[in-house]
């Protein structure tokens, strides 16, 4: 990954010229920050009433002449090869098109590997597919039956038969520790931390804990399953997919068929929920084979069994976390170590340590972490990779250190929350963690938690109360483009191939752009969704709304210019410079004087134009090397757990989230609250099954991955301190991932508090309540 | 294998089919009829994105055949709004924000509908558990629950 670090820093420096000087050390805030008119208020989703009226087209649902379905046939060894794989009743089954497998598979070149380097990648699995009889996870596609319609493609992918010859398998995450790496750096960080003497620190500390934390795999599980309608048309590839990654997946798909970028469109208007899961999968590389095999369009949805098979997860962990605290409570030394899964053929660092670098003033540090081989499918990024289950960890240390200290948990952060990063010494762009916990705690009414655990009862249940910070850091990718058109009447127009997962990408830069343009919301129109569009970065990493916020921005800039230009010298507007001129009104005007203002219209008009159209990218994250970017949360917890069954009942949740400015509050409450129920579920039902015999996922189905369902999720309060952060576009932070993070520790801690006992391992299941 | 002729009436309008013997009711609505609005999740009756009405009663359409269709009338969220008018929990679902992604959406709806068409008033004790059979990864949940409170309200004209 220190690929990735050279190109960040490189990027940086060869780019600096783009990167506007408000969101630079002592340069000017977003101008919006002060003079927003939209962003701020309430706005319903604007795809709202096509999808309650089922009509908006999902990737499965595009119409295609002479569609075909597939289903593909799934190894059942982890490692080894296909020995024989007879194809031919499948391929006499009625309504059979095709049976594809290594033997028939056209030539395709490895799938090139998602990077911060590279935004026209998005593979994140790096191995061949179906070009050899090679077996290297369980599960892996061994053939893809095509047939007129579904049933028939499931019934004719039923009767393929394979045999293998298996060799030994790494499948067991405790024997892999031997053979563990340590990779140079996580993300954009060095991996390796020490400063001062954490040894020294744990000999003098008046109190200590040290403890081990586990987390399981879990999986994605959205509602819409991945899937995707592909066509060729000549040598072009049309691919209507659920992708959080358009443009990766386009140039991925590229290389691995070896045509041009521009041969290749991709289109995914909605997204059915993705949480990491939607990038490039092998299902997308089939599809499109297959169907260039049949000479006809395909239709590939991965059943829910499927997509436990070949879409990766989010990997288990293992953490010790070992704290010495003075008598003061501070903090004196903090180790923070562990091993995750990382198969070489995986490129996403399942970064748990990066939080407690970052979050807490100690005094010394030894924090590092490992990765394990395994032969498995590649693990990928899930909802607020590393934070969610790093927080965990080190929040659940935090509250066993209070509760060793005789301190308010609260209380114990406060002594130590850092105020600039405490490792290198950068200054926070903006962070009110404490504030968060204020307001959170006097919501969620803290001062009703009894300190001494196991002292509320109710019946069987033990009541209980718990707390823990939550926090992702902030993030803008370079590259990001958006087109801004403004037609003759005025009416502007947004492209940029952005995505849209649920999140409000269009709702809420509309009233970004509209704010920024000067115009009321009905004269700003959004479109996203399409690789036609400006590039696209990816919904990933909470960055959109900061990437696209930035080009939208960089855009509006060169408009100005644009518009200045075209007015001429018989204007209001003569003689200004670009920066003397702001947007107002539908159209420009020297900054602050009315006086001097010409409209879109009269500009375009007086020039004879139907339109101006300008595009601006995002440039350079310099903010993110310059200043500390972390959006933090305070998470309250109130819950019962009974005595006789050792079920967990959550009863109440607060979140008080330091995000910088919130945007739209209707969308962002809900990225929040869906955040914090996927927490709940995090903390006590979510579990892939994985059988370490076999390296075979156990819990393949919706009925066995338990996500949060209604009875599960209790009455959740969602608040925010609303404070801008001067670096960043709009004065905002992403918000998509925060949600989830501090919640399982906040229910475990909660716990504790009932009933006394410290449940270390995910997801807290009643069995180890009762047993444990 | 050859085909099965239905005669059905969805949303009020007769319509007839041909399906092959063993095809999910969601297959044919999806992909023979372009009627999209049912979502599979799981094809094995655990997300209710399928959720439709089957002479009034509830029904996960990925677990119904097409055949079974026949001279049955079958509610979508596509027969739902009234023209431009969105229904009462349409509207309720948006102002709420009780809709991400949207996938969930029809299905929720239709069981929302049905709750509501046996119970005017719910508690929201009674909604979840009416609700029950839904999915969201979202994840919509509480707000779900008072868009349907909200709805429920207006349809009683209080
Ligand atoms: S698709 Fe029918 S219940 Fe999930
Ligand atoms: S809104 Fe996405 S699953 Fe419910």
């Amino acid at each position: 990954m220190s690929k990735l670090q050279n190109a960040i820093v490189g990027g940086v420096r060869t780019a600096m010229s783009y990167v506007p000087s408000s969101w630079l050390p002592g340069g000017k805030p977003d101008p919006l920050i002060e003079r927003r008119v939209t962003l701020g208020t309430q706005q319903s989703r604007l795809d709202g009433p096509d999808k309650v009226r089922g009509s908006s087209r999902f990737a499965a649902e595009v119409p295609m002449e002479r569609l075909l379905y597939a289903a593909c046939v799934h190894s059942t060894i982890a490692r080894g090869r296909i020995s024989e794989i007879d194809v031919s009743s499948a391929e006499a089954a009625p309504g059979v098109v095709l049976v594809m497998t290594h033997r028939n598979a056209p030539k395709m070149a490895l799938p090139p590997p998602i990077g911060l380097a590279n935004l026209k990648a998005a593979g994140n699995n790096i191995l061949p597919v179906m070009q050899d009889p090679e077996i290297r996870w369980n599960g892996q596609a061994v053939a893809v039956v095509l047939a007129e319609t579904q049933e028939q493609a499931d019934h004719a992918a039923s009767l393929v038969k394979a045999s293998y010859e298996s060799v030994a398998a790494r499948t067991r995450f405790e024997d892999a520790k031997a053979d563990a790496r340590t990779p140079d750096s996580l993300m954009i960080e060095r991996n390796r931390l020490k400063k001062g003497d954490v040894q020294a620190a744990f000999r003098r500390a008046v109190r200590s804990v040290d403890a081990t934390y586990r987390t399981p795999w879990h999986n994605h599980n959205p509602i819409e399953p991945n899937s995707a309608t592909i066509a060729w048309n000549g040598d072009r590839l049309i691919v209507h997919d659920a992708t959080q990654m358009l443009n990766g997946t386009a140039g991925s798909l590229a290389k691995v068929f070896g045509i041009k970028e521009t041969q290749v469109h991709v289109s995914s208007p909605f997204v059915g929920g993705g949480f990491g899961g939607k990038a490039l999968w092998d299902y997308q590389i089939l599809g499109a084979a297959a169907a260039k095999l049949a000479g006809r369009p395909v239709r590939i949805v991965l059943s829910r069994a499927g997509m436990h098979r070949l879409i990766g997860g989010r990997s288990p962990t293992e953490q010790r976390v070992a704290l010495a605290a003075d008598a003061d409570g501070k903090l004196m030394g903090l180790i923070h170590h562990g091993f995750s899964v990382k198969p070489p053929h995986s490129v996403c660092d399942e970064a748990f340590t990066l939080t407690s670098r970052s979050l807490y003033a100690s005094a010394s540090f030894d924090v590092v972490q490992h990765t394990l081989d395994l032969d498995v499918l590649a693990n990928t990024f899930m909802r607020a990779p590393g934070e969610a289950v790093g927080t965990f960890a080190i929040e659940c240390a935090m509250d066993e250190l209070a509760h060793g200290l005789g301190m308010d948990p609260i209380e114990l952060r406060r002594r130590n929350v850092a105020d600039c990063d405490p490792v290198t010494g950068t200054p926070h762009s903006q962070s009110d963690l404490m504030l968060a916990y204020d307001l959170g705690a006097k919501r969620f009414g803290w001062n009703r938690r009894a300190a001494t655990p196991r002292s509320r009862k109710d019946n069987e249940w033990l009541l209980g109360m718990g707390c823990a910070t939550g926090s992702f850091p902030y993030a803008r990718m370079p590259g990001m483009s958006a087109r801004i058109t403004i037609d003759g009447d005025g009416q502007a127009t947004v492209s940029s191939a952005a995505h849209e997962m649920g999140v409000g990408t269009a709702t809420v830069q509309r009233q970004h752009a509209a704010d920024r343009l000067g115009l009321p919301l009905e004269r700003v129109t959004v479109r996203i969704g399409d690789t036609s569009l400006p590039f696209g970065s990816f919904a990933g990493g909470s960055s959109q709304t900061a990437s696209l916020g930035a080009a939208i921005n960089a855009a509006s800039g060169k408009l100005a210019s644009e518009l200045l230009r075209l007015a001429g010298n018989d204007t209001p507007l003569a003689g200004l410079k670009v920066g003397e001129i702001e947007f107002a009104n539908g159209g420009l005007r020297k900054i602050d004087d009315q006086s001097r203002h010409e409209s879109f219209v009269s500009i375009l008009k007086r020039a004879a134009r139907r339109e101006v159209s300008v595009s601006g990218e995002s440039g350079a994250p310099l903010e993110m090397l310059k200043f500390s970017m972390h959006s933090r949360s305070a998470i309250f917890c109130e819950l019962r757990v009974s005595e006789v069954t050792g079920e967990v009942r959550v009863d109440r949740l607060v979140g008080c989230f330091d995000c910088g400015r919130i945007l739209n509050p209707k969308t962002a409450a809900s990225q929040f609250r869906g955040g914090m129920i996927m927490g709940i579920g995090m903390a006590l039902t979510e579990e892939t099954l994985f059988d370490e015999r076999t390296g075979r996922i156990m819990s393949a189905s919706i009925a066995d991955y338990h996500v949060p369902v209604h009875l599960d999720v209790p009455d959740i309060d969602v608040l925010w301190t609303d404070i801008p952060d001067p670096r960043t576009p709009m004065g905002a932070r992403g918000i998509g991932e925060i949600g989830i993070t501090g919640v399982a520790a906040a229910i475990a801690n909660a716990a504790f508090n009932a009933t006394g006992k410290r449940v270390r391992e995910l997801p807290l299941t009643p069995d180890k309540f009762l047993f444990a | 294998m050859s085909g099965v002729h239905v005669s059905t009436t969805i949303n009020g309008d007769p319509i007839d089919f041909v399906c092959d013997p063993d095809e999910p009711l969601l297959d044919v609505l999806r992909n023979r009829l372009g009627l999209t609005g049912a979502k599979e999740g799981c094809g094995t009756g655990d997300c209710g994105a399928c959720s439709i009405t089957l002479d009034g009663e509830l029904v996960c359409s990925c677990l119904v055949l097409g055949a079974e269709a026949e001279g049955r009338k079958i509610e979508t969220i596509e027969g739902m709004a009234d023209g431009d008018k969105l229904h009462p929990l349409q509207r309720a679902f948006i102002s709420n924000a009780a809709l991400q992604c949207g996938i969930c959406t029809p299905g929720f709806l239709i069981a929302a509908k049905a709750l509501l068409k046996k119970n005017k008033n719910p508690t929201e004790e009674e909604i979840r558990f009416g609700l029950a059979g839904n999915l969201c990864r979202c994840t919509g949940y509480d707000k779900i629950v008072r868009a349907v409170q909200e709805a429920a309200k207006e349809m009683r004209g209080a």
